[in-house]
């Protein structure tokens, strides 16, 4: 698995952990049921936290606990479906979420130009993904009608 | 018109670049096909049933000569020498080659014109009236407003993969034509008691397999204010909009589903945390309103006398006149209409020589401009009454001064089934043939307004459910069967229209609207009374029962 951040390649430290599997020492991300039921051990745990939100998540619910995550995850299950783009944008620009927004799942790197404006700052690349059309593809368009969060 | 920055032309050309190595990957393999046909589709390119179709973007339907004639020498170079105009003011190329596709977005953006979102789940092209700017009733022009969301949709970055296909309308006149309340926005400028000009804002209407009439969800929404409220009822139909089934994806089924009143409360909600964020400065609207300034307009334009004796002296012309021109804001001046149906040409096409001809006139006589409307129809805006006399005799000399524009013969009508991979039934057939029995111009001319849409298939590229007859393709058995419906509207009295009965066959159809149109003749109180006021008036049973009757 390739990882893009801030526009570079770089390792991947974090790792998504089933609900029913142990965690890691550090860089664990979670599932939004896991952390509702296991709050209260997921922070005494330690470490860097990550929450993985799937695209029909309800941000508001999570806006409280924001500040004991580094890193949300936007899961797209199919590369059409466009809820993550406006997960992303409400995290930065209304609720100040400065940590890293990462997309992993079935999107494409013709989506990583929007993507990127909207705010996700990591993308979780297969082994085939040419990494660096990639991140040349968040620059397709360098101009913009929109106020954008990137 | 509006011209374009080098922020515009930056947009396109970047764009057309990106499409073309989009295309190059997909060819080589690269790209699968699901995930370039998201690609594709919002670059307006269909895989038809010929072969590809590429639908080109018609900024609220105004181009002008220099974009007419481009368009010409695509059809000349890409295409076999035509073009089709759509019911949202788009141009249709029906032949082009896919690997030739990014060169023609790229000879559109020379000419400031792109195919950006005309297709796809994505915000689509804002229509507008064909008469803005012109008419009589108008109460501020809408095309600022237009070019305003024109930029706010173009690649707007979280709302490139909405549930379903997303389209607004903006209609500045008090006589709505554009058909505001069928779309999933609908924008009416409208004045408030203290004389402020904004906007009456409708959601949620729709044609296609389940048309629905939009609701307001607010009177009156402030110009500093649109782009926000906009945006507010795109992300609450982003997030909440169904997509798990694509038949209820469009936001007139979450309206419907949400109710109204809620619906509107999480647009409100929503739109309380942006709209002081999001303000369209007065500044500028006042930029952009100025790049839509009135032309020169000649003052002694109404002295003329030569317009009167022309008219007194030859009735042809008197009869096009009568027909396909309107009125226009200033004295001496009227709106003519380019007729794209004549009887033996398939509705809305119009061929390279027609498109450079219509250039040339449109400088010649209008200022450089032509519009599309929504009725498949051009229109030449702003002619000098002194000049229509000539405008008349070269567009007869064209075969586009058929005098119906309005009438039982300016029929909308989609592809159908000789070119579209959706369609279930032929189209372009009947309406021959519909041409074919109405072939005395006084027949149609008593028959007075009226109008009829034709669509292949129930996804309704043709407005069927608010044709005053609407005509409906389906399929019975792999057999072409159609239903017909008598009384919509798209107008101000938003209408769906009814169905008259079982499905009629290929064979019956042209009797079937024949036998329709003698029932009004009949039943009409004078020549006066419209077919819609008529039908409105005496209601379905005379046309079921003479439609169904058995010989």
């Amino acid at each position: 698995m390739q990882l893009i951040k801030d526009k570079h390649v770089t390792q991947d430290s974090w790792a998504f952990i089933a609900d029913d599997v142990a965690l890691n020492v550090d860089y664990n991300i979670v599932s939004q049921a896991r952390w509702s039921k296991e709050r209260e051990e997921l922070v005494k745990h330690g470490g860097q936290l990550g929450l993985r939100l799937e695209s029909n998540a309800v941000v508001e619910e999570i806006v409280e606990d924001l500040s004991h995550f580094q890193l949300i995850e936007l899961h797209i299950p199919v590369f059409t479906d466009g809820r993550g783009f406006t997960h992303a944008r409400v995290l930065r620009s209304r609720f100040g979420f400065d940590g890293d927004i990462r997309v992993s799942g079935d999107f494409m790197r013709d989506q990583v130009f929007y993507l990127n404006r909207v705010g996700v700052s990591s993308f979780e690349l297969n082994d085939s993904d040419n990494a660096q059309e990639v991140i040349d593809s968040m620059g397709d368009i360098s101009v913009r009608y929109q106020e954008s969060v990137a | 018109m509006y011209q374009y920055t080098d922020k515009d032309q930056t947009i396109i050309d970047e764009r057309v670049t990106q499409f073309r190595d989009q295309t190059e990957r997909f060819l080589k393999g690269e790209i699968p096909d699901d995930k370039y046909r998201a690609l594709r589709l919002m670059n307006g390119v269909y895989i038809q049933t010929h072969a590809p179709l590429l639908r080109v973007a018609g900024p609220y339907g105004l181009l002008s000569s220099k974009q007419v004639r481009k368009l010409a020498s695509i059809a000349r170079d890409y295409d076999k020498g035509y073009c089709h105009f759509t019911t949202r003011q788009n141009i249709q190329f029906n032949w082009p080659a896919l690997e030739r596709v990014p060169d023609i977005l790229g000879e559109l953006a020379s000419v400031q014109m792109h195919a950006i979102q005309t297709s796809g789940n994505c915000l689509r092209n804002t229509t507008s009236d064909q008469l803005a700017g012109v008419c009589k009733d108008e109460i501020e022009d809408p095309r600022p407003y237009c070019e305003i969301i024109r930029q706010w949709t173009i690649l707007h970055p979280e709302f490139a993969y909405l549930p379903r296909k997303f389209k607004i309308a903006v209609s500045g006149a008090t006589l709505d034509r554009a058909a505001t309340q069928f779309h999933d926005i609908g924008l009416h400028l409208v004045k408030n008691d203290q004389g402020v000009v904004g906007f009456k804002v409708f959601v949620g209407g729709g044609l296609g397999r389940t048309p629905v009439i939009a609701k307001m969800v607010r009177p009156f929404l402030e110009k500093e204010h649109l782009l926000s409220y906009l945006e507010a009822i795109l992300r609450v139909y982003n997030l909440n909009g169904r997509r798990d089934n694509k038949y209820k994806a469009r936001i007139k089924i979450l309206v419907r589903e949400t109710g109204l009143e809620e619906f509107t409360k999480q647009v409100d909600a929503e739109w309380a945390l942006i709209k002081d964020q999001l303000i369209v400065s007065e500044e500028r609207i006042e930029a952009i309103c100025a790049q839509f300034a009135p032309p020169a307009y000649i003052d002694s334009a109404a002295a003329d006398t030569s317009y009167a004796e022309q008219l007194a002296n030859n009735e042809a012309f008197a009869t096009w006149v009568k027909h396909n021109t309107a009125d226009h804001k200033i004295a001496g001046y009227r709106v003519a209409y380019v007729s794209l149906k004549a009887p033996d040409r398939p509705p809305g096409d119009c061929t390279d020589t027609q498109l450079d001809a219509i250039a040339g006139l449109a400088d010649e006589y209008s200022f450089g401009m032509v519009r599309v409307t929504h009725r498949q129809n051009l229109v030449l805006a702003d002619i000098k009454q002194a000049d229509l006399f000539a405008l008349w005799q070269k567009l007869d000399q064209l075969k586009l001064a058929t005098p119906n524009i309005g009438k039982a013969t300016d029929i909308i009508c989609c592809p159908g089934l000789d070119f579209c991979g959706l369609a279930l039934a032929g189209t372009i057939g009947i309406t021959k043939e519909i041409n074919e029995s109405l072939d005395s111009m006084d027949y149609v001319h008593d028959l007075g307004e009226i109008k009829i849409n034709i669509s292949g298939c129930m996804n309704g590229c043709a407005h069927q459910s608010v044709g005053h007859i609407g005509v409906l393709g389906v399929d019975k058995k792999g057999e072409e069967w159609y239903q017909v419906t008598l009384g919509g509207s798209s107008e101000n009295d938003a209408t769906i229209g009814d169905r008259v009965g079982p499905s009629v066959s290929k064979q019956d159809i042209t009797g079937v609207v024949v036998k329709i149109l003698e029932v009004y003749i009949e039943q009409r109180v004078n020549e006066d009374e419209s077919f819609l006021a008529t039908y409105r008036r005496v209601g379905m049973s005379p046309f079921k029962e003479k439609v169904y009757a058995v010989n």
